[in-house]
């Protein structure tokens, strides 16, 4: 197996794959990520992604390890860490041995825990809701692509309806709203309930570039000699998508998947700074900046961490979004 | 022509109508009571059904959906008077005319998003165009490392850092801040130069890597070629044959962005306290003024949609290929 997977080119390398004298057949997968490894600049955003939902994944260990948590508000408990404005009191927001990323303004958290756990929670929506849109774009492009005749015109009025819908300002119009229909006015909504009400909105509208690329693709796939072989065969419809349809769209499908997955993030964030998405106490990547907004003038060393953060991992996802669509597509140069 | 702006004009009154009627029944859908709001502290059931009745909340949905529509067209009476023809009821929050306030606010938005727009597009375009005339130089490399990193950038990260620099630490311009257009030009200019700025990030970037792969592309169109060996000038064939069809593409995106457009003038609004339909949107939809929400989600649906009718009428104009059918 690993010498199947030695990079180089491919053409001598499918020589040296006949192993014992017996030809190994590359599957298009392995000869992606054969691709993909050969890529540096790809190889190591995947890398720094990677980082990134680790530290997401594993907030509760780095929590344990580093010794503090996202929740307690240690400028208040200790005196002299915040001086009576409610700023850090040592220089550059308060950083030092014990409070890496310095200390937040007013209630005193600590930053470091704040972003691990923000990116967790925000990492976290930004996956579910790129799942969820991914499947409903599959359901919807491939129906409407496989099917047609009336089927596709409704499916297709109904993409076009859902993207001309002004899509920021339905998030922050119906992000509240949707939460005030499971909930109650006198209670607080729990935060389990929040996120889902976040993945719902965005969800909703998430899913229809996808949707329309694959419909494009399945149509042009439907009229190929495999599937009509397929046809002829008695195969029926279901295993027709599943076997011959499916396998020929995965590329499109990870290609958009990685550039929606940071769209998401910085959506998510932005609806967190206007002050409709994640509430207090949950920590959030994105009311990071709200907070540093507020707090600006007097500390603007707060602003830096969860802005750098989410610089290096925009930069990374786009950068490795790349080298996946060069790895399975060859012939699209950058 | 006429046959496509008719056919367009009618399909964007369809996807109108569903809008609102998705945020009206959806708003009332919600538990919580609209009056609770205008009745303020000392609410007493009676005065709370007074109001009610004012707001016309005491009938059924449907009615009140119909109501609302129909007062679009045609005015209608409200308890704090008539309301004249675009009636978009009055706020619940503070009893303003919804119309009155959209048509205050709507200049911010327009000055930001059509500066905004005018920022991106120059820089964009030209950032591109030189990238792709000076491809595989050090200066194209640069752009397009530029290029990614600046689209990572977010409004509400750069924002406050701009803020703080410009403004607070070099103390260059002054807080940014909306002056209408008609009473002091340069007031208008300089209060808006900062937000123009920022927004734009977001969509730049964008727009080089666009407008750049969409021109080398042309360089090597058919077309281009002849031009070239026909013994034009360089200049007269780059921009006159390759720049007008590099076009296509970018005229599209930007059919599309317009939607983010105006997302991102919501976050830029929000963040320097500019008085437009964005922060107008947010301040509302925490307050649970449905009128307000309404007004402003049916107003700029309005607009984003009629924008797109005329990019794809200007797409035609650009490209002869197009049949607008």
């Amino acid at each position: 197996m690993a010498g199947a997977e030695t990079p180089g080119p491919e053409g001598v390398d499918a020589e040296r794959g006949a192993k014992n004298g017996e030809l190994t057949g590359r599957s298009p997968g392995k000869l992606m990520w054969m691709r993909f490894k050969r890529d540096r600049v790809g190889v190591v955003s995947a890398c720094v992604v990677g980082f990134f939902f680790l530290v997401a994944l594993c907030a509760p260990l780095v929590s344990k390890l580093y010794g503090k948590d996202a929740y307690t508000r240690y400028g208040q408990i200790t005196p002299g860490l915040l001086n009576e404005n409610g700023y850090p009191v040592k220089p550059n927001g308060g950083i030092d041995g014990e409070h890496w990323f310095g200390l937040e303004p007013d209630l005193g958290r600590d930053v470091f825990m704040q972003l691990v756990y923000g990116m967790r929670t925000s990492l976290g929506l930004a996956i579910a809701i790129t799942i969820l849109s991914v499947l409903t774009a599959i359901v919807i492009g491939v129906a409407g692509g496989y099917f047609g005749g009336r089927t596709d015109y409704f499916l297709g009025r109904l993409t076009d309806l859902m993207m001309s819908f002004p899509n920021q300002l339905f998030f922050i119009a119906f992000t509240p709203v949707i939460g005030a229909l499971f909930v109650n006015e006198q209670d607080e909504m729990p935060t389990w309930m929040r996120a889902c009400v976040l993945i719902y909105v965005m969800w909703l509208l998430g899913w229809m570039t996808l949707a329309r690329l694959l419909r494009g693709q399945v149509l042009s796939l439907r009229e190929r000699e495999f599937i009509e072989a397929a046809k002829v065969a008695g195969t029926p419809p279901s295993r027709i998508v599943r076997k011959e349809l499916l396998p020929n769209v995965v590329t499109p499908i990870l290609v958009q998947s990685t550039y929606m997955l940071p769209n998401f993030v910085t959506s998510i964030a932005g609806l967190s700074f206007l002050g409709v998405g994640m509430l207090e106490p949950t920590p959030d990547w994105g009311r990071m900046f709200a907070t540093g907004a507020k707090v600006y003038q007097s500390d603007i060393t707060y602003m830096f961490f969860p802005g750098g953060a989410m610089v290096l991992f925009i930069v990374a996802f786009n950068l490795l979004g790349d080298s996946v669509r060069d790895a399975f597509d060859p012939k699209s140069g950058r | 022509m006429l046959r496509f702006l008719i056919r367009r004009s009618l399909g964007a009154v369809v996807i109108l109508l569903i809008i609102s009627a998705v945020t009206f029944f959806l708003f009332y859908a919600v538990p919580r009571d609209p009056a609770m709001l205008a009745c303020g502290k000392n609410c007493t059931p009676d005065a709370l059904e007074v109001i009610h009745r004012n707001l016309g909340l005491d009938k059924p949905v449907p009615q009140q959906y119909w109501e609302f529509m129909s007062g679009i067209v045609t005015g209608r009476d409200f308890a704090q008077g008539p309301c004249p023809a675009p009636c978009f009821g009055y706020s619940f929050a503070n009893s303003d005319p919804v119309w009155g306030t959209i048509v205050d606010r709507f200049p911010t938005t327009v000055s930001l998003t059509v500066g905004g727009a005018v920022v991106f597009l120059v820089i964009g375009l030209g950032a591109g165009m030189i990238a792709a005339h000076k491809k595989g130089t050090l200066l194209d490399k640069a752009f397009s490392t530029g290029s990614l990193v600046l689209s990572s950038m977010q409004i509400y990260f750069i924002g406050p850092l701009v803020l703080a620099l410009v403004v607070y630490n070099l103390e260059l311009l002054d807080q940014p801040q909306y002056v209408p257009l008609t009473e002091d030009p340069a007031g208008w200019f300089m209060g808006l130069l900062i937000p123009w700025c920022v927004v734009q990030i977001i969509f730049t970037a964008n727009y080089t890597r666009l407008a750049r792969s969409s021109m080398i592309e042309q360089l090597q169109e058919d077309h281009v070629r002849t031009a070239r060996a026909k013994g034009m000038s360089g200049r007269t064939v780059f921009f006159r044959y390759a720049w007008r069809g590099s076009l296509i593409p970018i005229v599209t995106i930007f059919g599309v962005d317009l939607g983010s457009l105006f997302g991102g003038a919501m976050i830029t609004e929000w963040t320097f306290s500019l008085p437009g339909l964005g922060t107008l949107a947010v301040d509302s939809v925490q307050n649970t003024d449905l009128p307000m929400v309404m007004g402003v989600m049916l107003f700029a649906a309005t607009f984003i949609i009629l924008f797109n009718i005329i990019v794809d009428a200007v797409y035609a104009f650009i490209d002869p290929r197009v049949r607008l059918s």
